[in-house]
């Protein structure tokens, strides 16, 4: 089965600075995928390649079987960048009816309400772009990405202009896209978020993946926590298959188990520690 | 070819909806109001001279001489239009990030490209013809004098338009807005002067300023366009009344060489290629 997005030995430069350097990434049909990295780690520009809006100067990438930037890889993704404008004179609703024209999309009314209504801007069909906040207009940019059922949707940056209740939809959103079996590539600095809903995570740095798989395989354990009538005891680097042999150690020299916890580092420390502290 | 047109249907929705045309419209009235003013006044002027027998026929000059003006103007007003529509077809647009939604659906650079000169090229043609026709009625109405060409003037100013509007998606490529802006005007008046080289050139019988008139004519061939749309207005005029008008301000006027309008055509095509050529090559 062609996976929906696979980037093999993927090198950019720009001039003298090298964005990319090698990296493989390969996403899964209706994975939600993560993709983290500092600042110029080449999150954005591998999403770019992807859509064929920026050439990779070496190794290739497809989608979903086709060639990165064909019409024919084009007619499955959809896209919201991290810096995106829409004209401020269209009204939200005109501004999906575009897409769907460009995207070729039958969906017509049915397809736009139900993609405002998803992103919880039902009410705002007929505002302006130019008279919506930030926040609304990084919601209807879902929504555009959404247009013509894609199957594979790559967001940059999804979340960044949303406050608690907007990421909140989003996520709801994509564990909807996720049910449907749409690919997510999303790209975010917000790891708890990532965390929360991506089934795989990728870490690049300097242009390279660095760690990749699944939030809880990349999570390092740090301990197991027990609390005892002595107090809590810390088993500093054992794991959950530990726990189990930990327990009935301290039952066998009489002391009584309160409680357990297996501790393993967050997606977080993963991070810091992938990137060296960048 | 659908993809051409839903961009083409697009950009006019744009442009007719952005305020640069609800200014233009303004400064547009403006000028035909200013306009139909002057040509009252220079007719009843003329006209106090009239009396004893005609060496040249004063409402050709006059009508001719002022609509001419209104023609640069005209042509002026279709240029600041032309470049404010297309400055940032691209490199601008794609800096501000409104590009890249469009460039992801699966429709080609080169129909995106097309669709937004088409647009553009639309708009500013039928401007510029909706505004020389008008000047053309403020005229016969207020002088009583009709061009001897009607319609051929017209289109030549449009045609000179849509290659402003070719040089300026072409420039959008390859710098931003600002930038292209600036390039595009500077071109423009390079144009005009080499035109009025060439008029130099020609009272003073130079050689070397009138093959530079003429090597700029075929470089930028707005300014040939226009210059045989003025040769239009007095295409019938014969005698003292034709050297009298060869006197005035746009004396210069050409008629078109039979290469003129293939080659104007020819050179829209040889832009849109170079724009594709940079367009197709671009990281956005």
């Amino acid at each position: 089965m062609s996976a929906a997005l696979a980037a093999t030995g993927l090198q950019k430069r720009y001039g003298q600075a090298e964005a990319l350097a090698g990296a493989d990434l390969r996403v899964e049909e209706g994975e939600l995928f993560g993709l983290l990295g500092p600042n110029g780690a080449g999150k954005s520009t591998l999403v770019k390649i992807a859509c064929g809006l920026v050439s990779p100067s070496a190794g290739s990438v497809e989608v979903l079987g086709a060639s990165a930037g064909s019409i024919q890889a084009r007619r499955q993704i959809g896209y919201l960048a991290e810096l995106f404008r829409f004209p401020g004179w269209l009204s939200a609703d005109e501004l999906l009816e575009l897409h769907q024209r460009l995207a070729g999309s039958a969906g017509g009314k049915a397809e736009r309400s139900e993609l405002l209504d998803l992103v919880g801007l039902g009410d705002a069909a007929a505002t302006k772009v130019e008279t919506m906040s930030k926040g609304m207009q990084q919601r209807l940019g879902i929504a555009q990405a959404l247009v013509g059922s894609p199957r594979l949707l790559m967001l940059d940056e999804p979340t960044s202009a949303l406050d608690p209740v907007g990421r909140r939809i989003v996520r709801d959103l994509l564990l909807e896209l996720k049910r449907r079996g749409v690919a997510v590539l999303l790209n975010s600095h917000l790891l708890s978020e990532i965390e929360l809903v991506c089934d795989r995570v990728a870490i690049m740095l300097a242009g390279r993946v660095v760690r990749q798989g699944a939030p809880g395989d990349l999570a390092r354990p740090r301990g197991v926590e027990v609390e005892t009538a002595a107090g809590t005891r810390l088993f500093e680097g054992a794991g959950r298959d530990e726990a189990p042999g930990i327990v009935a150690g301290l039952v066998s020299e009489g002391q009584q188990v309160f409680g357990v916890r297996v501790l393993s580092s967050t997606l977080e420390e993963t991070y810091l520690e992938a990137v060296g502290g960048e | 070819m659908s993809g051409v047109w839903i961009v083409m249907r697009y950009a006019v929705q744009e442009s007719l909806r952005r305020r640069v045309f609800l200014v233009v419209l303004i400064l547009t009235a403006l000028f035909l109001a200013l306009y139909g003013y002057g040509a009252w006044l220079a007719f009843r002027e003329v006209g106090k001279f009239s009396g004893g027998e005609e060496i040249v026929e004063e409402k050709v000059i006059t009508g001719s001489t002022i609509f001419g003006l209104a023609m640069f103007s005209i042509l002026f007003l279709g240029a600041v239009l032309a470049v404010f529509l297309t400055l940032s077809s691209v490199r601008g647009d794609a800096e501000r990030g409104l590009l890249q939604p469009l460039v992801v659906r699966p429709l080609g650079r080169t129909e995106l490209l097309v669709g937004r000169f088409a647009a553009a090229a639309a708009v500013c043609a039928g401007y510029v013809v909706a505004v020389y026709l008008l000047a053309m009625l403020i005229t016969g109405l207020v002088g009583g004098w009709w061009p001897d060409r009607v319609l051929e003037p017209g289109v030549a100013l449009a045609a000179a338009v849509c290659v402003i509007a070719a040089l300026t998606v072409l420039g959008s490529v390859y710098l931003s807005a600002t930038a292209n802006g600036i390039a595009v005007f500077m071109v423009f008046g390079a144009g005009l002067a080499a035109g009025l080289l060439g008029q130099i050139g020609e009272a003073l019988d130079s050689n070397s300023l009138e093959r530079i008139a003429n090597v700029s004519s075929w470089l930028l061939p707005f300014e040939a366009l226009y210059q045989s749309g003025l040769a239009g207005l007095t295409a019938d005029a014969r005698g003292f009344t034709e050297f009298a008008v060869h006197l005035g301000p746009f004396g210069g006027a050409q008629e078109a060489s039979a290469l003129l309008w293939p080659w104007a055509l020819a050179y829209v095509a040889l832009v849109g290629l170079a724009a594709r050529w940079g367009f197709m090559r671009r990281d956005l």
